[in-house]
Parts: C-alpha cells; sequence; structure tokens
C-alpha cells in the first residue's frame, strides 16, 4: 500500500477552497474521529463477511478435501481421511487427465481467440455504421448477451437438431455437401464445434461492446493524423487503437479465458446431463468425479489444478490487477 | 471532383451498412428461431423443410408449457432468489464502496485485491466444498443456501462498479453540500445518490442477470422439483418424454424475456460501467 492509513492526504488535487472547507470540517469533526475511524470497518464487514463465508473458507476446504479421502461414506460420518499427494499422484498418472487438460487447453484457446477476434471486428464495423445501423447492431447483441445460457443451449440443440434441424437443411442448400441426417454429436470434433459455437456466440457481445466503448474514447484526431500521413487501416489499429485500447484487451483476453476454462454447463446440458467421456473438460470431469461417482476428495484435486492452472495462465491480468489495487 | 468523393463515401457507408445488416441478421437467427419455433403448430416444426416464418401462428406451445407440472413453482422460486440477490448485494455493494471510495483505512489496499482476485476463482472449482458445507449446515434444497452463493458471485463486481462511480464525484460537491449546513447524511442522499444511480442501476442489472441465468449451483443444491428455479426445470424438459421442441421453444422464450427487458432497459450504462472500472487507474 502506497498510502498512509487513516489520513486524508491520499486526495491530491486539493484546490484552496476544498482545503478551507477541509479545516472547517476537522473542527466540526473533531468527536466523531473515533468513529470515523472504525465506521469504514463497519461499512465492509457484510461484504467482507459474506464473501470470507462463501469464497474464503470454501477455498480452503477444497484445498483440504484434495489432500482427503472423502467419499459418500466421508460425508455422511463427516470426517475425510488424510492421504497426503495420492490424489494428487492419481491425478498425475491418469491418463485421462493429460486428455482432458489438453482438450480443455485447447478448447478455451480456440474460443477465446475467436471471441475476441470477431468482438474486434464487430467493435470496429460499430465505429463505420450510420447510426440506424449501429442502433439495430447494438441491440442484436444486447439480445443475445441477455440469453441465458441454459436457452443459448437448447437453441444450439435445435437448430442442429439431426432431422429436423435448420442447419443440416441449409448446408445442404448452400451446397456444402450433403449434411442431411448428419448427426454433430456423432463424433466429438464435430460435436465441439456446435459447443464452441454456442460458446462463442453467447461471449461476443460482452467483448464487442466492451471494445466499442473503449474505441470510441481513441481521440479522432490520432487516426486522422495518421490517415493523412498515409498509414493504411491495418496500421492505424496496429500501431494506434491497439496500444490504446491494450489494457482493454487484456483485461477481456483475461477474463474470456477464466470463463471458457471454465465452460460447463454447454457440454453438461448439449449432452443431455450425460457427456461422454469424449467431452469431459476440466470442470466436467471435476464434477463427474465428485457427484456422480462420489469421489469428493479426487474431484477436488482436479478443482485445485484447475484453478492453478488458470492463475498461471492470467498472470498477467493478475499482476496488472494488483497494481490497480495499490495504485489507489 | 468533390460530387465523387461524396459518392464515394455514400458508397462506402452503404457497404458497412449492408455489412452491419448481415452481422446483425447472423448474431440474431439463433433467438429468431427459438421464437419463431416457440409459434409455429407441431407438423410444421417437424418439417423437411423447415419453416422461416410461423404461418399459421398458435399460442398453444405457450400453453403447453405453463401448464407443465411445477411451472408457476419455479417461476416463484427464481423471482424470489433475483429479488433478494438483488436487493442485498445492492445494500451491502453500497457500504463497501462507500468504504473503499471514500475513506483511507488499513487494509483497504488488501481488500481491493481480494475484490478483483476473487473474480479469478473458477466457482464451478467451489461447488464440492460449498454442496458439503451446505448439506451440513442443513441448507440444501433451501433457497437461502442458493442465494447466499449467488451474492458472492455478485458482490465483488456491485463493489468495483458502484466504487467507481463514487470516485468519479467531485469531493466539493459533498462538501459544498456541507457548508450550505446540510448533515453528512443529508448531503449524502441529496448529492452522492442522485449521481451513483446509473450505478445502482447497472450493478442491480447485473445481480439480476447472474442470478436469473445461473444454473450449476442451483441444480446441484435444490433436488426437489417444486424447488428449482426456472433453469433447473427447462433443462429436465428434454428427459420428461423426448424432445418437444415446441413447448420447449416456448419456455426458452419464457425464460429468456426478463433478463432480456432488463437489460434493454439500461445496456448503455453497463459498457460504460464496466470500462469505468476497467480503465480508471
Amino acid at each position: 500500500m502506497s498510502q498512509a492509513p487513516g489520513g486524508e492526504a491520499g486526495f491530491p488535487a486539493m484546490t484552496a477552497t476544498a482545503a478551507g472547507s477541509q479545516i472547517r470540517r476537522r473542527r466540526r469533526s473533531l468527536g466523531a474521529s473515533a468513529f470515523r475511524a472504525f465506521s469504514p470497518y463497519l461499512l465492509l464487514a457484510p461484504a467482507a463477511l459474506i464473501v470470507i463465508a462463501v469464497l474464503g473458507y470454501p477455498l480452503y476446504f477444497l484445498t483440504r478435501l484434495s489432500f482427503e479421502q472423502f467419499g459418500l461414506a466421508e460425508l455422511i460420518t463427516r470426517k475425510g481421511t488424510w492421504v497426503g499427494l495420492d490424489n494428487y499422484s492419481r491425478i498425475f498418472h491418469d491418463h485421462q487427465f493429460w486428455t482432458v487438460l489438453l482438450r480443455t487447453v485447447i478448447f478455451t484457446a480456440v474460443t477465446v481467440g475467436l471471441t475476441m477476434v470477431f468482438g474486434t471486428l464487430i467493435a470496429l464495423l460499430l465505429v463505420k455504421l450510420g447510426r440506424f445501423m449501429r442502433l439495430l447492431l447494438t441491440s442484436g447483441l444486447v439480445l443475445v448477451w441477455a440469453t441465458p445460457v441454459l436457452v443459448a443451449v437448447n437453441i444450439f440443440r435445435w437448430m442442429v437438431d439431426y432431422e429436423f434441424g435448420v442447419l443440416n437443411w441449409t448446408l445442404t442448400k448452400l451446397h456444402l455437401g450433403d449434411f442431411l441426417n448428419k448427426d454433430w454429436f456423432a463424433d466429438p470434433k464435430t460435436g465441439f464445434v456446435v459447443i464452441s459455437a454456442c460458446v462463442i456466440w453467447g461471449a461476443i457481445p460482452f467483448v464487442a461492446i466492451t471494445i466499442y466503448a473503449g474505441l470510441s474514447q481513441v481521440p479522432a484526431e490520432l487516426v486522422e493524423a495518421a490517415e493523412i500521413d498515409g498509414a493504411r487501416r491495418w496500421q492505424v489499429f496496429k500501431d494506434i487503437t491497439f496500444p490504446l485500447l491494450l489494457p482493454i484487451f487484456v483485461i477481456l483476453t483475461s477474463l474470456s479465458i477464466i470463463w471458457d476454462f471454465q465452460v460447463f454447463n454447454q457440454v453438461w446440458l448439449m449432452r443431455g446431463s450425460e457427456p461422454e467421456e469424449d467431452y469431459w473438460i476440466m470442470s466436467v470431469y471435476s464434477f463427474v468425479e465428485a457427484f456422480k461417482l462420489g469421489e469428493y476428495g479426487f474431484g477436488a484435486a482436479i478443482a485445485v489444478v484447475m484453478v492453478c492452472t488458470l492463475f498461471l495462465a492470467t498472470f498477467v491480468y493478475l499482476r496488472q490487477m494488483v497494481r490497480m489495487g495499490e495504485a489507489r | 471532383m468533390n460530387r465523387a468523393i461524396a459518392n464515394r463515401k455514400v458508397a462506402s457507408r452503404l457497404g458497412w451498412n449492408a455489412l452491419g445488416l448481415l452481422v446483425f441478421a447472423i448474431m440474431i437467427f439463433p433467438v429468431y428461431w427459438m421464437v419463431s419455433t416457440a409459434f409455429k403448430e407441431g407438423q410444421n416444426i417437424l418439417s423437411d423443410t423447415p419453416q422461416f416464418f410461423p404461418t399459421p401462428a398458435t399460442l398453444s406451445n405457450f400453453d403447453d408449457a405453463i401448464h407443465r407440472e411445477y411451472f408457476w413453482d419455479v417461476v416463484k422460486n427464481s423471482l424470489i432468489i433475483v429479488t433478494v440477490v438483488v436487493a442485498v448485494s445492492l445494500v451491502i455493494g453500497f457500504l463497501a464502496a462507500l468504504a473503499l471510495a471514500k475513506f483511507r483505512f488499513y487494509g483497504r489496499g488488501l481488500f481491493i485485491i481480494v475484490i478483483l482476485g476473487v473474480q479469478m476463482i473458477p466457482l464451478n472449482a467451489l461447488i464440492i466444498p460449498l454442496y458439503i458445507q451446505l448439506s451440513r449446515a442443513g441448507l440444501t434444497n433451501e433457497l437461502s443456501g442458493v442465494i447466499i452463493t449467488y451474492l458472492t458471485f455478485v458482490l465483488p463486481f456491485t463493489v468495483w462498479t458502484l466504487r467507481g462511480f463514487m470516485l468519479g464525484i467531485p469531493r466539493d460537491l459533498e462538501e459544498a453540500a456541507m457548508v450550505d449546513g446540510s448533515t453528512r447524511f443529508g448531503a449524502f442522499v441529496r448529492i452522492l445518490l442522485p449521481l451513483i444511480a446509473p450505478g445502482l442501476v447497472a450493478t442491480s442489472i447485473f445481480a439480476f442477470v447472474v442470478a436469473w441465468n445461473e444454473f450449476l449451483i442451483a441444480y446441484v443444491f435444490l433436488n426437489d422439483p417444486e424447488k428449482q428455479t426456472l433453469n433447473v426445470w427447462l433443462a429436465g424438459f428434454t428427459t420428461m418424454r423426448g424432445t418437444d421442441w415446441g413447448p420447449l421453444m416456448a419456455a426458452a422464450t419464457l425464460t429468456a424475456l426478463p433478463p432480456l427487458i432488463f437489460f434493454l432497459l439500461i445496456h448503455r450504462r453497463i459498457g460504460f460501467g464496466l470500462t469505468a472500472g476497467a480503465v480508471r487507474g
């Protein structure tokens, strides 16, 4: 922390009048100074309590569970047995784990990458549009944004239905091949195409609208000056827009990684709550081990590995966040 | 010469708008397909050539959906959960944001880091310990367990966004009000509250959408069919008797409606609020 605790000195730009009123206030609040010292803690207490109870303790509990043999029997006796690193060594010797991890990493990379690319392109497009078209497109994005995941999953399942789905019909009509009665989920590869499409579709609006909000803050003179100097559109983006928006890109990419790495609903529900092993990604793997097989300790260990992987993947973001916390 | 340039400008604007329309159509199509399916008659849903416009339109799918078992129970549950989460998160989040924005105290930096770091933790990873904890406390199958958990999803964002709005308020404003003889509380109500009203709206929408759309926690914690939320009920639609696309799409339309209405009311402010919190500092 850079500021001395308790002092008002942290607010730099004090005008003369503000300084005058500060003296007056100091005199008035002398009696209340003790209250003032405590009040921020009182104000914070409820939020802190909830965060500690529903996040802090479970996080500790999760870590402890991952070192325990904790199954259905232990759920009733309420006591796990300490087994040290057994769960972890089991994970790392489990060839299924490596397959699932690799699958999750690829899935995350593809969905985050495509979300960012499409989101950025749509944001750049929004700048070029006339007022009416812009309003129309933003409203459309908001509509997609507001669609609950569960609703989206059901729509996509319906669109790719092998008998009456609109997608198979359209692709066949477009002469892209014979898609009649194609079951997209028969092969996990095409199955994941549908799942990714559903995830990306739902994620684009947030990215596009946030980047657009950032773009509208880029000074127009800068872009014009560059264009007069003969810069191409791509160069303008690369050398001016992108560097200015870099903080937003870092935040959005990191948030997308966090969200897409732990995707559960889309896979779980697309496969009718019983995903085949070929469809397991990290969160599904952990969930199945814990809640279907009753191996809570093992499932917890997988979850811990998942959290650690995420921390590594979003290290840059974390560092930036910590800096932001310190700056104020 | 000038006219040529103007013509080219118009042409390029037209081109961009056409592209915008295409993107709009692609993005919006799944939602359109849901709504149009919801209004179609059974035999038109299951036709080899998809029917792109629902003629004749019918309400029978909606009728079927709302008369399914437990529909009104789960709607009531979802509404209770959403209302409590929004109200409580606003009050608690507001107080915490006030502390962070307007006071300097020991541990402040730490709390901010915690608030930001919390968003890093995949909540799906916490479902195992949460489930065991809640089952010990006897809170599984109770709405209150779900509500407490949702609050934690929502609070970090609420605190961070409201803090951003409060930081944006010039200190002079508050002080001017106090010099004018108003108490601290009076200054707060008349000056601070109206200025952060957009922030309150934005965060309440966020809380609404999170609580309304969440699936996994409710799915694991709430077992009895009459205790479940709309989302969990919707997920059970398929397994009841194969997939009945018409009523399913009608139910999905109904589920999507409330967050949509709220979103459309204020989406500009959400975009602003998010970037305000993100770029500052």
